[in-house]
């Protein structure tokens, strides 16, 4: 498929969600990635919006930032709801 | 099944000392079930093995749309014409995302649709059987799909990400192709003819045991097995496969009031499973040879498919090419 750019699809279920990747599809153009996607993610009310983008558009980390990039946020439990401690009598909060 | 007899190019497995750090953290990471995502370091062999198998299940989804595609038009009505449409409409979807997932592995389409029609790669033995009779489409959604859905359920958990995720996504749509094909054997059963009924179990006859066969050579007769197993990109044995769809399948054969063309298949009390007869497997490996009754019928109707769909794809090419030029101008 040299011929015929990949596209990575989005799909945002009805559900007011946010676009979910779900998988990639081969076209000759953005409107064809477009129908394409629409052909395979969705025919089952999966959807109410598609997204397709050029999959070589895309930035990605790589496997070996996983440290430098999520590990710092590994030791700020501060960060968390669950690490004030509050009285029982001031309820739900 | 889908990919039967997938060659990991392993002669036995490498334990964890004998690997390097690299192949060691892999396996590590494959034994935690974490996921193997493209970008991460993988042995070569994992690569290979998974292009082979992932390549062979997608060609499986795409011709297996043939022998259904036979009784497109003559489905005996409007409804049953609208489900058997959608559900080879299903089946080219199956391929495409297991394409997909191929080709994060570096593979590319259209090399991989060359090598099956050049007869240098397999899909599963089942499709090279003929469809005679409009049972056949209600036996192939029951028994084949069936089939598929005992050897899919599990590959949901495979270790390659991608891979598990086309499968969490095809799991979902089998069960209505299931359905839709022992409803339609039902509706032959009970409100059918004589003759109706006959079909019915003229059809089961003819695909109980080449659907036996879609699971794979007996466990003796897989050596790939336990480096396929080692990788998780195969979760239990062909004959394990094997026994839980008998298991499941001879119920609701017995509620269609058919039988199997076995006179060994009865219920083992002290095992809890169901006993059945030996496997023709010179048939097995002769269908995979090429010498099933459509094998040469199938790989040209793909070929046709493809050939005369080129003025179609050259023209999306050039029309693509002019709206480009368009907008840059
Ligand atoms: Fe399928
Ligand atoms: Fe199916």
């Amino acid at each position: 498929m040299a011929d015929w750019p990949l596209y990575e699809v989005f799909v945002r279920s009805k559900h007011g969600l946010s676009h979910k990747h779900v998988g990639s599809v081969h076209a000759a153009d953005r409107r064809m990635a477009l129908e394409n996607a629409r052909e395979l993610y969705t025919r089952r009310n999966e959807g109410v919006s598609i997204w397709v983008v050029p999959a070589k558009e895309i930035t990605a980390s790589a496997p070996d930032e996983k440290e430098p990039l999520f590990d710092p946020s590994q030791d700020k439990v501060y960060r968390h709801a669950s690490f004030y401690e509050l009285p029982d009598e001031v309820g739900h909060m | 099944m889908y990919a039967q007899l997938v060659d990991t190019g392993a002669k036995r497995l490498k334990d964890l000392e004998e690997m390097s750090a690299e192949e060691r953290a892999f396996q590590e990471r494959i034994d935690a079930e974490i996921k193997i995502e493209p970008k991460n370091w993988m042995p070569d062999g994992y690569r290979k093995t998974l292009i082979r198998q992932i390549s062979q299940h997608a060609h499986s989804e795409v011709v297996g749309m043939l022998p259904e595609g036979n009784w497109l038009t003559r489905a005996p009505t409007l409804k049953r014409k609208l489900q058997l449409m959608a559900k080879i409409q299903d089946e080219a979807g199956h391929g495409l995302y297991l394409y997909s997932a191929m080709e994060t592995l570096g593979a590319d389409r259209d090399e991989e649709i060359d090598k099956l029609h050049d007869g240098k790669v397999k899909y599963s033995s089942i499709f090279n059987y003929p469809t005679l009779s409009w049972a056949d489409i209600g036996t192939i959604g029951w028994l084949v799909d069936g089939a598929a859905i005992v050897n899919q359920v599990p590959l949901q958990r495979t270790s390659y990400g991608p891979y598990s995720r086309a499968m969490i996504r095809v799991c979902k749509e089998e069960s209505f192709h299931q359905r839709q094909g022992y409803q339609i054997l039902l509706d032959l059963m009970q409100g059918g003819t004589d003759e109706q009924k006959a079909m019915v179990q003229d059809s089961i006859n003819r695909f109980w045991w080449p659907v036996l066969m879609m699971f794979g050579p007996s466990d003796a007769d897989s050596p790939n097995s336990a480096q396929s197993m080692a990788w998780k990109i195969k979760r239990h044995s062909n004959d394990e496969l094997r026994q839980r769809f008998i298991d499941q399948t001879v119920p609701q054969l017995e509620f269609l009031g058919c039988t199997a063309p076995d006179p060994d298949l009865k219920w083992n009390e002290a095992r809890g499973h169901y006993d059945f007869g030996e496997i023709d497997w010179s048939e097995f490996f002769d269908v995979l040879k090429g010498n099933g009754p459509c094998n040469r019928e199938r790989i040209e109707t793909r070929k046709q498919a493809i050939d005369d769909g080129a003025w179609v794809r050259e023209a999306a090419k050039a029309y693509a090419a002019k709206q480009r030029a368009r907008q840059a101008a």
